[in-house]
């Protein structure tokens, strides 16, 4: 399983990078897989503000749709559009296609490790 | 009695002991709590043979006139329906098909969606069209509601649209609990300083194009102050116009609805009828129901499927923008074969029609005395004049000669003129009015 | 196939409309279109054609057994079709005098009483057009009807994790919150559960029952009696009723509301999609409230307006009133009664192979499981009902209810006899045979229909919803 040791992970599927001042959001390479082919996403509005636990955004695919769960509250500063024509970015490369970057963040301390997160997985799979 | 049921006794009994039964009310005895188990069914009459029934039904629809002219639209019209339109969709094969989930055995019936499709697009001007809604005032209602954002929910309806879109409207909109504003009319059309003081909340404005009086209104410059104000522009539309009269598309419209009737459907008290919902691209996903796409199978030929389907309710369950599933397929199968034998040409010749007797209609009328047209602006095929007796007296009159009198309204009658009244039969009517009027 | 714009040819056409008898009229230009519709350009012959081919490529109730569960996917009686064609019926202008239009009321009324009669309620609109809309009327009869009271803080509205999708769809439409019951070990509504949910800010609970397991709800009695006493409704969604018509009304179990689908129990046809009829039935309390009815009877001051115009699909209340005037009082509960019959028959031949999901007498339909056969020979639900197609007959239900993984549900329905049961088994046996000596065959089947698997993938990440002109 790809699971990148420089990131921190949420219990809901998402990873989570700190850039300078934001922080980057995007979904598990476990989560793509167990989505499959992703054919569109729903993204949140710049300046929305996002809670701990709560969705933001949802992916699509074929047959089913799933809520993306914010794994920190705060602001969001951007939002990948590209994903809007391309959600199998995804799908090829978790860890790069990021969803959105969160301004003012808080919430971090209650993330796991990619070992946690590991631990986790292994349970549910 | 009349029955469906194949198995006989004997069968029944078998199938009965094969599940370790006795009785077919031994199947019902174990879950279903005795105090409400039915004992002798419902109370109801005996089952007829299909010979009885049939008769029955008659003596039934017997009761009913059947006018043979009729001069009464108001958002149910009575068009030509070519022969081929009912041999085609009352097929089995069509008739008695479900959704067509299973694309590998459905190829006919999702092929000719797309086709729907793609002729609703080419008659409205629009990027995209679903599969149908239930009908012209549903439509209507679904279409307004795929505007609301968080910051701008209230939906504002020109008081000039079919009473019963704008009844349908408001419910959808006191359901969902959000704002609903009628907006004035003035000399038979929308009011459009009303359109110059849009509350900021305002998500979309409904117009219908002609109107509910028949009036074309100013459409275009109505759909540029809507904009102005940030709102979507919805049109409803009257599709037997669109062979000659433009379209949402081409005015900048953002949604365009309407009740596909005209295209095919005979007037059957009310329905079914066929919702037409059509958009531009930017909203397709927001579209509620059914939407057809082109793609390849595993071999690369070219297929169709249903898509977009995570926008719907058997997925998105309660954040699925609408709960519609069953919609109006064969209604719009019924347009598309209209729309394919009348082609082109044939609509525009059908709207000329319509334009044409209408227009000679009320001005044989106007030449009675008591008769004015009650609005100066332009119209299609409906006008409303003033009525020098009781309506209602005109009306019961008119009926004595087969002819279905124009609707009465508040401050007149409203009528209407299809291809299927020629000038002799015009000429006819107006002669009985005449006498009626003059009596 | 081609497609309809792919047979046309500019300048050909079908000739419909008289020659003018009137003075030419001239619309403004500004009201005039600039561009013609690209409509197919087509001889009478060329399109009659094309669609015979379309219908080669469909699927009917009269093409091959139709278990497709949830559907009630019965024969659609062909005396039906003549009653609805009735000149009678289909000339009628849905705004003449209400003296002209005697024999539609009548058809209205007498579907009323006997469709109330049929679920225990005491009135009927039948305005809303499919199952959906009726669950839209339904469940905005019972916001007004809190409303009136004066009780604005009823906003929940309880659905069990078994329900169809529009339960939710529905509630979200009205304005109400969806609080989900889970289901017990037997797939019925988990009581304590229940309990747990209930108070004063429930507007109602929706139900299906038999549920979409395909199971009576035993306790169904004490079920609509605890949303009672916490001052809600019950809602019957009465999409499964055809396996108790005239053994068990709605009424009776505790329902204030129901919806019913003309299109499945009455045997009207579904026609690719639609149309249907979904006409809601209330118990008294709920009745000052129905739609403006427009029989000629004063309209009711605390009707809470409309949901679509007219009256409704009437040709289709036609079709269904022929069909229960047909079968009548001793008829219904047969029909049934061989609906149940027909399952428990098919499920007990599958059983031993195909676990169920649930093992207990089924109502009309039953849902088996692929779960365990997935996860030893991958497998899944979807295979096995592509395999089916190559057997000619339409797959079950796929997927639902969604509380069961690998889900495949089965309705037969009751006009089906043993020999196509039988032989249902038999392909699903033979189905079976091959998940266990070649399961990379049902992974490419349907090997015989026309196409095969289609890409969703791609027509749902680039949408082509229409036929583009330009290509050419």
């Amino acid at each position: 399983m790809n699971l990148p040791s420089n990131l921190k992970y949420s219990a809901s599927h998402e990873w989570v990078k700190v850039e300078g001042d934001l922080v980057v959001v995007g979904i598990t390479d476990f989560a793509q897989k167990e989505l499959g082919d992703l054919v569109f996403i729903n993204l949140p509005n710049l300046d929305d503000e996002v809670s701990a636990g709560e969705p933001f955004a949802d992916v699509e695919s074929v047959k089913a749709v799933s809520d993306i769960i914010s794994p920190v509250s705060g602001v969001v500063a951007e939002v990948n559009e590209e994903l809007l024509d391309k959600p199998e970015l995804i799908n090829d490369n978790a860890y790069e296609a990021w969803i959105i970057k969160v301004k003012n963040a808080a919430g971090m301390e209650n993330l796991l490790s990619a070992e946690q997160y590991n631990d986790l997985i292994s349970k549910e799979g | 009695m009349g029955s469906y049921l194949p198995s006989t006794k004997q069968e029944q009994k078998q199938m009965l002991e094969a599940i370790g039964l006795k009785d077919l009310k031994d199947l019902f005895t174990g879950d279903v709590p005795n105090s409400v188990l039915l004992e002798n069914s419902v109370n109801i009459p005996e089952g007829l043979s299909e010979m009885s029934v049939r008769t029955k039904m008659e003596n039934i629809a017997a009761k009913n006139t059947v006018f043979s002219t009729i001069l009464r639209g108001a958002g149910a019209y009575d068009h030509y329906i070519p022969a081929i339109v009912p041999a085609v969709t009352s097929r089995d094969e069509f008739l008695t098909a479900y959704t067509p989930y299973q694309a590998e055995i459905s190829q006919g019936v999702l092929q000719s969606i797309f086709e729907y499709q793609t002729m609703v697009c080419e008659l409205t001007g629009m990027d995209v069209s679903n599969a149908s809604i239930y009908d012209g005032a549903s439509a209507a209602a679904e279409g307004v509601m795929m505007t609301l954002t968080r910051k701008r929910d209230r939906v504002c309806v020109s008081a000039t649209a079919h009473p019963d879109v704008i009844s349908t409207i408001k419910t959808y909109c006191w359901g969902r609990d959000i704002p609903f504003e009628l907006l004035p009319e003035k000399d038979g059309k929308l009011d459009l300083t009303a359109l110059d003081s849009l509350k900021e909340d305002t998500a979309c404005v409904y117009l219908q194009q002609p109107n509910y009086y028949g009036q074309f209104e100013d459409a275009e410059l109505a759909r540029e102050k809507i904009h102005k104000a940030g709102a979507k522009a919805v049109l409803g539309v009257y599709p037997t116009t669109l062979g000659l009269v433009k379209s949402p598309g081409e005015m900048g419209y953002d949604i365009a609805v309407a009740e596909g009737q005209p295209l095919g459907m005979p007037l059957s008290w009310g329905g079914p009828y066929l919702g037409i919902l059509a958009a531009k691209k930017e909203l397709m996903r927001s579209m509620p129901g059914r939407i057809v796409g082109e793609t390849v199978d595993a071999k690369g030929r070219r297929a169709y499927v249903l898509t977009l389907q995570a926008r719907e309710q058997h997925i998105r369950r309660e954040k699925a923008s609408s709960n519609i599933c069953s919609n109006q397929a064969l209604c719009a199968m019924t347009a598309s074969i209209y729309l394919a034998v009348m082609g082109p040409k044939g609509m525009e010749e059908v709207a000329q029609l319509c334009y044409d007797g209408a227009h000679y209609f009320a001005s044989e009328l106007c030449k009675l005395p008591g008769f004015e047209l009650r609005y100066k602006g332009d119209f299609f095929n409906e006008f409303v004049t003033s009525c020098p007796i009781e309506p209602e007296k005109l009306e019961k009159e008119l009926a004595k000669h087969g002819v279905l009198s124009g609707l009465p309204l508040e401050n007149g009658v409203l009528w209407c003129a299809t291809e299927k009244l020629d000038k002799n039969a015009i000429d006819e009517v107006v002669g009985i009015i005449r006498e009626v009027c003059t009596k | 196939m081609k497609l309809l714009f792919e047979r046309s040819v500019k300048g050909r056409r079908t000739y419909l409309m008289p020659k003018s008898t009137f003075p030419k009229a001239e619309l403004p230009d500004h009201l005039k279109r600039k561009e013609a519709p690209r409509l197919p350009e087509m001889s009478e012959v060329a399109v009659a054609r094309h669609y015979k081919e379309l219908s080669k490529q469909a699927f009917g109730v009269t093409s091959g057994f139709y278990p497709l569960g949830s559907c009630t996917m019965k024969y659609n009686p062909r005396v039906n079709e003549a009653a609805a064609g009735l000149p009678g019926f289909t000339g009628v202008h849905p705004l003449q005098p209400k003296d002209t239009v005697k024999g539609c009321q009548e058809v209205i009324i007498q579907a009323e009483k006997l469709l109330c009669e049929i679920t225990g309620m005491d009135n009927m609109s039948f305005q809303p057009a499919a199952g959906a809309h009726g669950e839209f009327l339904g469940l905005l009869l019972i916001k007004k009807y809190h409303e009136e009271r004066g009780d604005f803080k009823r906003k929940r509205i309880i659905v069990p994790d078994s329900a169809h999708g529009t339960n939710p769809a529905s509630a979200a439409m009205v304005g109400f919150t969806v609080t989900h019951v889970p289901s017990d070990s037997e797939g019925q509504v988990d009581l304590e559960a229940l309990k747990a949910v209930l108070d004063d800010t429930v507007a109602g609970l929706m139900l299906t029952n038999p549920n979409t397991v395909g199971i009576f709800d035993r306790n169904i009695l004490e079920i609509t009696r605890l949303v009672h006493d916490a001052g809600g409704l019950n809602y019957y969604d009465g999409a499964n009723l055809n396996a108790i018509m005239g053994w068990v009304r709605p009424g009776d179990m505790g329902f204030d509301v129901v919806h019913l689908n003309l299109h499945k129990t009455f045997s009207t046809p579904h026609g690719g999609g639609g149309p249907g009829s979904g006409p809601v039935g209330c118990k008294k309390i709920l009745s000052p409230y129905l739609p403006a009815s427009k029989l000629g009877d004063e309209e009711k001051e605390k009707s809470l307006g409309q949901v679509r115009s007219f009256y409704g699909n009437f040709l289709v209340v036609v079709r269904a009133l022929t069909y229960i005037l047909t079968l009548g009082k001793e008829g219904l509960p047969q029909a049934s009664g061989m609906a149940v019959l027909n399952a428990n028959y098919l499920m007990q031949k599958l059983k031993d192979v195909y676990p169920m999901a649930y093992d207990r007498l089924c109502m009309h339909e039953f849902v088996m499981t692929l779960e365990d056969i997935k996860k030893k020979t991958g497998v899944s639900a979807l295979d096995v009902a592509k395999g089916l197609l190559d057997y000619g007959m339409h797959p079950p239900t796929m997927y639902f209810p969604l509380i069961v993984h690998e889900a495949l549900m089965v309705e037969p329905t009751e006009t089906e006899n043993r020999e196509t049961l039988d032989e249902a088994a038999e392909a699903f046996m033979a189905i079976y045979q091959k998940i266990q000596e070649d399961p990379e065959s049902l992974h490419l089947s349907p090997a015989t229909t026309p196409i095969s698997r289609p890409d969703e993938v791609n027509a749902a990440r680039n949408p082509v919803v229409r036929y583009s002109f330009d290509k050419q």
